[in-house]
């Protein structure tokens, strides 16, 4: 025993001798920055100028192709109008991937919402304000149920969401009954269901009441992200959860509000939706899901969650506009404006990989 | 004296395997106690005990020589014990300022802050930079900086301050050493006797001998699930504490 003692108190006490040595050696040597570190650290601080400038760029290029068929105030309002959609989609995916989750089910809850708005208040006689409230309803009862799956069964998102798409998508074929309600229907029977495809002209441009509710939610939601403590926990929660659970965040209310939010954000969608087509129709919107995930990629918010925001995503949408109408202007086929989309969602991620380098 | 935190008598078995036996511990005001003890020990348990990540099957745990259970470490850091993680639970896309509320953030007045939760964002940030100056970390210039763009030293430093910023009355902390170089671990035990020295106390739990033996002013041996003794670290070499801890040495009679 005592030799032991004897051993230990034999060793060198590193301690003591780093205090009397140079003490530097364990830093590195200072990297100078060079212009693309601090291109990256300017990004990485400021994550939503990626999709502004690739915006910026893609407007510039197009306008210089196409001229001024393409760069006329009425085809910038019109690529606006038809990103209404895929934008308030992309609002409410975004909440979900910034907590590190994913929605498959987004497209399937507000055909859902819109199925019942319209069924309620054109066939079967329903105060089109209260089918309205009715099918706003749905769409949180429906966000409820998959955070409901997510934080109860501690299932992952993408599956529970994958489930419940073909779940919703099934009950809208079921309700629906495969039928489409016609648009001449809800104009004599349901009329404020069209209220937000109406249009306004302002100097050439032309918006629908529906572009601006889109803006108004990406408004509404930044400043709930940014300022509010609900806003901050959502960040948190998708950041490091176990983290966030100890910081004394209740993290699985958190997660159930988001979804729920989510699927109140989709049924006013839907509402804006029947504006938009027109009419309502069951099999509307199948690849609504992916698209709101592409502009939400696109729109510089991680899939990892915590990272981005919300405005990205309205950016992200717009992105995919212009392409899809810069590109049709410019005379492409349909099939190249899906390969520069493929290969835009790709740059995207590939950007987001190389910005969140720097804490390393 | 009376002790500001006291662990009596405390058990907690898992299946089997004795984790705490009938363990003990004092913590006096004004003091760094450092725990030692072998891998598997049960000092962990302990601490988990003391901060409300674990419930002891039996024992009681004192604060101000009240009689407290908790039955998590957020109960336990609404009456004043907050630990500092060995992970830190920091936020890293959060700033600086975010993180040290996280969770209990301040709200701003009126019908905004009440029912809305508006934060207060400039009120927060103010108080989060008079509270890192205070613990001497005002070369954190930025306080809207992202925690991942700080040094590993820097985060246990928003951590430290975080942990000091509510009306703390005691502050455990798991390892602050363990992940950091050695200049970054000289500063975090600068830290330590900065926070010591505003009367907080501080529960220290680390493998590095030197770390304890320099900052702590008592040492708790920790060995088969329950304490050995404590010793003072000016009575004792750190390879005595060594012999201690592993059963190599009796445990001194006076």
């Amino acid at each position: 025993m005592s030799d032991i003692s004897k051993d230990l108190k034999e060793q060198p006490n590193f301690q003591e001798e780093i205090g009397s040595k140079d003490q530097d050696h364990h830093t590195f040597e200072i990297e100078k920055p060079n212009t693309l570190k601090k291109i990256q650290n300017f990004l990485h601080g400021n994550p939503t100028m990626v999709p502004v400038i690739i915006l910026i760029l893609s407007v510039i290029t197009f306008g210089l192709i196409a001229g001024g068929k393409f760069f006329s105030a009425f085809n910038l309002s019109l690529i606006i109008q038809q990103v209404t959609i895929v934008g308030i989609l992309a609002a409410a995916q975004t909440l979900i991937i910034l907590t590190a989750g994913i929605d498959l089910s987004v497209a399937a809850i507000m055909v859902l919402c819109s199925v019942f708005m319209g069924k309620l208040s054109v066939q079967m006689g329903v105060p089109t304000y209260f089918a309205i409230l009715i099918g706003i309803a749905v769409g949180a009862l429906c966000g409820a149920f998959n955070g409901w799956l997510v934080t109860k069964f501690r299932l992952p998102p993408f599956i529970v969401t994958l489930g419940t798409w073909n779940v919703f998508f099934a009950l809208v074929i079921f309700f629906s009954g495969s039928q489409s309600i016609r648009g001449r229907d809800i104009e004599d029977f349901a009329p404020l269901l069209h209220f937000f495809g109406e249009r306004v002209n302002i100097y050439g441009a032309q918006f629908t009441y529906g572009s601006f509710l889109m803006i108004l939610i990406f408004v509404v939601l930044w400043f709930v992200l940014n300022k509010t403590a609900w806003g901050r926990h959502v960040y948190a929660v998708g950041d490091d959860k176990e983290a966030a659970e100890l910081s004394g965040i209740r993290t699985n209310r958190i997660l159930l509000s988001v979804y729920t939010v989510a699927g109140v954000i989709l049924a006013i969608g839907a509402w804006v939706s029947i504006g938009r087509v027109g009419s309502v129709s069951p099999t509307s919107f199948y690849e609504g899901n992916l698209d709101s995930i592409t502009a939400v990629v696109i729109g510089g918010t991680s899939l990892f969650g915590g990272r981005g925001s919300i405005v990205g995503a309205l950016f992200g949408a717009l992105i995919v506009g212009v392409f899809s109408s810069g590109l049709s202007i410019a005379g492409l086929d349909v099939l190249w404006q899906r390969f520069a989309l493929g290969c835009l969602i790709i740059i995207a991620v590939g950007i987001d990989q190389w910005i969140r380098k720097v804490s390393n | 004296m009376e002790p500001i935190l006291q662990a009596k008598n405390v058990s907690k078995k898992y299946g089997k395997v004795v984790a705490l036996d009938n363990a003990n511990l004092e913590l006096y005001g004004d003091e760094v106690l450092g725990v030692i003890g072998d891998n598997g020990a049960g000092k962990s348990t302990l601490i988990k005990a003391l901060c409300g990540a674990v419930q002891p099957d039996s024992g009681e745990i004192y604060l101000d020589g009240k009689l407290v259970t908790f039955s998590s470490p957020i109960e336990a850091r609404k009456t004043g014990i907050e630990t500092v993680y060995q992970n830190l639970a920091l936020s890293p896309a959060l700033t600086i300022a975010d993180n040290m509320f996280l969770g209990r953030e301040i709200h701003k007045k009126g019908i905004m802050g009440k029912f809305f939760r508006v934060l207060d964002q400039s009120g927060m940030q103010e108080l989060a930079r008079k509270k890192l100056s205070e613990l001497g970390l005002l070369t954190i210039q930025n306080i809207n900086q992202q925690v991942e763009t700080l040094s590993g030293g820097q985060r246990q430093g928003v951590a430290v301050a975080r942990a000091t910023a509510f009306g703390t009355k005691v502050i455990i902390m798991d390892e602050p050493t363990a992940a950091l170089g050695v200049k970054e671990s000289r500063r975090v035990l600068e830290l330590i006797n900065e926070v010591k020295s505003r009367g907080i106390p501080i529960i220290l739990i680390s493998h590095n001998m030197p770390h304890v033996f320099e900052v702590a002013d008592r040492v708790h041996i920790h060995r088969l699930g329950r304490r050995l003794c404590v010793v003072k670290p000016k009575d004792y070499s750190m390879s005595d504490a060594v012999a201690l801890m592993t059963g190599a040495k009796e445990v001194p009679t006076n």
